[in-house]
């Protein structure tokens, strides 16, 4: 037996073994055993992943008692890098739920609920076929369901962000099966070895190309298939919603890559642009709605869709360039697009637990309501303050060396004779510049309303930092936040060259050298420069200080005396507006303006009332429609249910009468 | 590190550091005079510097480590900007390239220590000037990227120092219609980015227009003086970094003590002249209502990005 395949027995026997422990233990000691039980299961899929990533071999068949195929699990390069996130993202998040859980969300279910979840994410990149991929993704899918679904008794609203999440997601998976099944009958086989020799020019291969890729897009959250993720992401306990926008949307974009780089490498250039206007579109369209968010996880939310966006833009420029014969930068914009997913998983799940941490402390989402909390919860802040840099794209974070290698392969990649290219990658790389403009609005929004000014209401004021073993995920994964922005190169190296991928070496102490494109970027040298120009500043500073210390006023200058309330203080909406006014046409606010005038007068008001309400413009003019017509129809067929067991029978008997012609012909 | 390299840093943060406030001064002191007033004199920054280094720094209570930092941090972006950028000469480090996204990335992290002051203290004031300040970074973000990419493609490269070369080596292309279009897009988003008329006022008094006044107002002592010290340094990095674009020449290209001279000499003319002329310009024009700066930001994108496809096309046709 070789390692990767004890790692993936491990992995099934530790889910195996949370489980029961998760159903069997005492509540009181329900959370710490099945808790280290969920974190171990997450170290064996990180370090399995880690294996088959370094090369390992593995193949692991399980038959099934069903008339189909042996599950075969058999993790490629690729589904190691993948395994690797998930596994760590689940080990973190486990960590934390330790200390997070309470009430519904630490049930004998939800704790069962997370290690079925754990486990089925982390075997769908291991999956070597067709069927076995769908198990794991239907595995994972149900598995989150019902994670979704844990405080359905304390909120309504969970009950109906649950049936979206259902929804979508079965869309997904169906749109899935149908792609695998048209090119298991090209390639005559469902395992993805037989796949990948299919026609890449044929129709079919590009039906299924697009059935997909629009299947993984749903799962991926990208627009205007990403309704589920605003709703699902603020239904789910904190720890569950991490793991799922770190990790779980990220195997859409493995699904989207095993497309594109294993079974149908010889892309056609329309399947780029595809990508990238998916990318495109979402990533505008994601950040744009997260800017002007103020529940504080919706606002992650949509920021995952920004981010899936811009790797799916990754993704659809190497395509593009590599069907253009353009192979650097067609190999480093492939790669900037694991980077990006790598990047992603560290900062999304700090930012996911720091907010899980404000909802725990407080019980508010509502950044409306929040502030000050730097001062009482500090380690909280510090972490989401790191994972906000990397969400922003700023140095030295992750972030920001994945956002500049994007940059980087977009700006080498058209040349004056491919025209199309030539358009679009300007088009590109004012997306992704517009995209890290209002990101880095979005993120000084969410840190500087939470987490700074004074409280805004009695709960953020008497709120205080959670247990240990929720300070410790925090602190884990801003670490790999700052971690992966300081040397990127080693993981970047590693990855790319396992994958088959190049056009990314190690520059410098730990950098990112781009060969393909003629750029470097070494960021503890960068870090050193500042450091060096810094110090100065801090020692006149701190000379400065000595002498004459800072001393607090009650507001300095009050701009405006010191009767104002905490209220007064502009809040996350309020922040948002001047943004929310210039893309008024994008974003449709609605806008309700009502003056009583005092008496008979023109000029004297009483009373102004101001209602501003934003909602999803994709899901209010594409969804609504479409469920009243889904309504609508169930009303219509209900009609031919009317309880009269006569009617039954002539149903029967016209179904009989109608199979007979069939036959007949 | 190389050594040449690291000296001309030394030389171009030291110089900046001096001349950045003579700068402003400079650009006040021409205005007043268009103005028909008198004016303080081109050395009123430094003396205001120095006063509030002397004054005790007041700090609204509930105030954290951000309103202490944030003042240093831009002051820190501000300085490793006019070192990573040529402005002296065109020398880059082997292991930090000047490369302009990063660039761009450190000024960022200034804009962002400067949005958290504002809101730090709690004061309505203060959030308003953060949210404008934020909203005008966001949308000039686009323009200066594609500017960026523009200049990028004759030479191969985002880093600024071949650029500066590439323009020095052919004089030509400075004129050409592809470089004016980018330089004017990335001009606007400079005057964007530093609050210049017409995106912001800097000498307002009247706190409803105020963006860059009302995120410092809360702010004092040494505090306010770093603040100021470090837009200052903002200005005075993206005004070189523009002078070393347009007039290439005077610009080092190797670490000579001749060249450096040269260079520090030209960089200080290439400054002044951008300065009058910048202040000048201001005497004209009145501050653009808020909502409509993103006008005139959408103009300068679409500049920019005809700049990026006029040089594939023109290549094309030649």
């Amino acid at each position: 037996m070789t390692q990767v395949e004890v790692g993936l027995w491990a992995q099934l026997v530790l889910a195996l073994a949370t489980v029961s422990v998760a159903v069997l233990a005492r509540p009181a000691l329900r959370a710490r055993l099945a808790g280290v039980g969920a974190a171990a299961l997450g170290v064996a899929g990180a370090v399995t992943g880690v294996l088959a990533l370094t090369g390992g071999q593995g193949r692991l068949v399980i038959p099934l008692a069903l008339p189909v195929d042996p599950v075969v699990l058999s993790p490629t390069p690729l589904g190691g890098f993948f395994m690797v996130v998930a596994g760590a993202v689940g080990a973190v998040a486990a960590v934390y739920a330790i200390g997070y859980v309470h009430g519904p969300s630490a049930s004998a279910s939800s704790w069962a609920a997370l290690a079925t979840f754990l486990l089925g994410m982390q075997l769908v990149p291991a999956a070597a076929d067709a069927v076995s991929f769908l198990l794991a993704w239907e595995l994972m899918a149900a598995a989150s369901t019902v994670l979704v679904l844990t405080e359905h008794r304390e909120r309504l609203e969970v009950r109906s962000a649950a049936l979206w999440y259902a929804v979508m997601t079965h869309l997904s998976f169906l749109l899935i099966l149908l792609g695998f099944a048209v090119l298991a009958a090209a390639g005559h086989g469902t395992s993805f070895a037989a796949m990948s020799h299919v026609d890449p020019a044929s129709a079919s291969t590009s039906l299924a190309f697009v059935l997909l890729v629009l299947g993984f897009a749903t799962k991926a959250g990208i627009v205007p298939m990403h309704v589920w993720l605003p709703r699902a992401h603020p239904a789910a306990p904190s720890h569950v919603s991490a793991v799922m926008s770190a990790a779980m949307v990220k195997m859409g974009v493995y699904g989207v890559l095993l497309v594109v780089l294993q079974l149908l490498p010889a892309g056609r250039p329309w399947w780029g642009l595809v990508l990238l206007a998916f990318g495109t579109v979402s990533a505008v369209y994601g950040i744009l709605q997260a800017s002007v968010a103020t529940d504080l996880k919706r606002l992650l939310a949509y920021s995952t869709t920004e981010n899936v966006g811009l790797m799916f833009l990754a993704i659809g420029a190497g395509v593009l360039l590599r069907s253009y014969g353009v192979v650097g930068p067609a190999e480093v914009a492939a790669g900037t697009a694991l980077l990006l997913v790598a990047s992603h998983a560290a900062f999304k799940t700090t930012l996911f637990l720091g907010a899980g941490s404000v909802l725990h402390a407080t019980g508010l989402r509502d950044l409306d309501r929040l502030g000050g909390l730097g001062k009482r919860m500090p380690t909280t802040a510090a972490t989401f303050g790191v994972g906000a840099l990397g969400a922003a794209a700023l140095p030295i974070t992750c972030g920001f060396v994945a956002e500049w290698a994007l940059l980087q392969s977009l700006i080498h990649g058209a040349r004056p004779e491919d025209r199309l290219v030539a358009v679009v990658m300007p088009v590109a790389v004012a997306v992704v510049a517009l995209t890290a403009g209002l990101a880095l609005m979005t993120f000084v929004k969410a840190y500087g309303i939470a987490f700074l000014a004074r409280p805004r209401g009695p709960e953020a004021g008497t709120a205080h930092e959670g247990p240990a073993t929720m300070r410790v995920a925090l602190v884990v994964s801003a670490v790999a936040v700052v971690g992966l922005g300081l040397v990127p190169g080693i993981m970047a190296t590693a990855v790319v060259r396992a994958v088959g991928l190049g056009g990314i070496d190690v520059f410098g102490v730990a950098g990112l050298g781009l060969p393909g494109v003629g750029a470097a970027l070494d960021p503890v040298a960068l870090t050193g420069l500042a450091l060096l120009v810094a110090i100065p500043v801090l020692v006149v500073t701190w000379r400065m200080a000595r002498r004459r210390p800072s001393r607090p006023v009650d507001l300095a200058w009050g701009g405006g005396g010191v009767r104002v309330s905490p209220r007064m203080q502009y809040t996350a909406t309020s922040y948002a507006e001047p943004l929310s006014r210039v893309f008024d046409d994008a974003l449709r606010p609605e806008r309700d303006l009502e003056i009583t005038h005092a008496g008979e007068s023109r000029y004297l008001v009483e009373r102004v009332q101001f209602r501003q309400q934003l909602e999803d413009v994709v899901e209010v003019r594409a969804y609504v429609p479409a469920v009243r017509l889904v309504d609508r129809v169930g009303l219509a067929a209900r009609r031919l249910q009317n309880g009269s067991i006569h009617r039954y029978l002539a149903y029967s008997f016209v179904a009989l009468i109608a199979v007979l012609i069939v036959v007949s012909l | 590190m190389n050594g040449g390299a690291a000296a001309l840093a030394v030389v171009q943060v030291v110089v900046m550091l001096v001349v950045s406030p003579l700068l402003v001064g400079l650009m006040r002191q021409t205005r007043a005079r268009l103005e028909g007033r008198v004016g303080a004199g081109v050395l009123q920054p430094w003396r205001d510097l120095r006063k509030l280094a002397a004054k005790e720094t007041l700090r609204a209570s509930g105030t954290g480590w951000v309103s202490a930092a944030g003042p240093l941090v831009l002051v820190a972006s501000g300085l490793l900007a006019c070192a990573l950028v040529p402005l002296v000469g065109a020398v880059p480090f082997v292991s930090v390239p000047d490369d302009l996204f990063v660039v761009v990335s450190v000024l960022l992290v200034g804009t962002v220590a400067l949005a958290l002051v504002g809101l730090d203290a709690g004061t309505a004031f203060g959030g308003m000037g953060s949210s404008r300040h934020m909203t005008i970074a966001a949308l000039v973000e686009p323009t200066v990227l594609v500017a960026v990419y523009a200049l990028s493609i004759p030479v191969g490269s985002s880093a600024l120092s071949r650029i500066v070369l590439a323009r020095i080596d052919d004089p030509a292309s400075v004129a050409s219609p592809v470089s004016l279009l980018a330089l004017v897009a990335l001009a606007i988003a400079v005057v964007a980015e530093t609050g210049r008329l017409p995106v912001d006022n800097p000498s307002t008094h009247l706190e409803l227009t105020m963006i860059h006044e009302a995120m410092v107002i809360e702010s004092s002592g040494r505090d306010l003086g770093w603040l100021e010290l470090g837009s200052w340094l903002r200005l005075g990095a993206l005004l070189g970094l523009l002078g070393s674009l347009l007039v290439p020449w005077g610009v080092a290209q190797d670490a000579g003590v001749a060249a450096v001279l040269v260079g520090v000499v030209t960089l200080v003319l290439k400054l002044a002249v951008l300065g009058c002329v910048l202040a000048a310009a201001e005497v004209f024009v009145a501050k653009l209502r808020l909502f409509r700066v993103p006008e005139l930001l959408a103009g300068s994108f679409v500049l920019a990005f005809l700049a990026v496809t006029a040089s594939y096309l023109v290549v094309q046709a030649g």
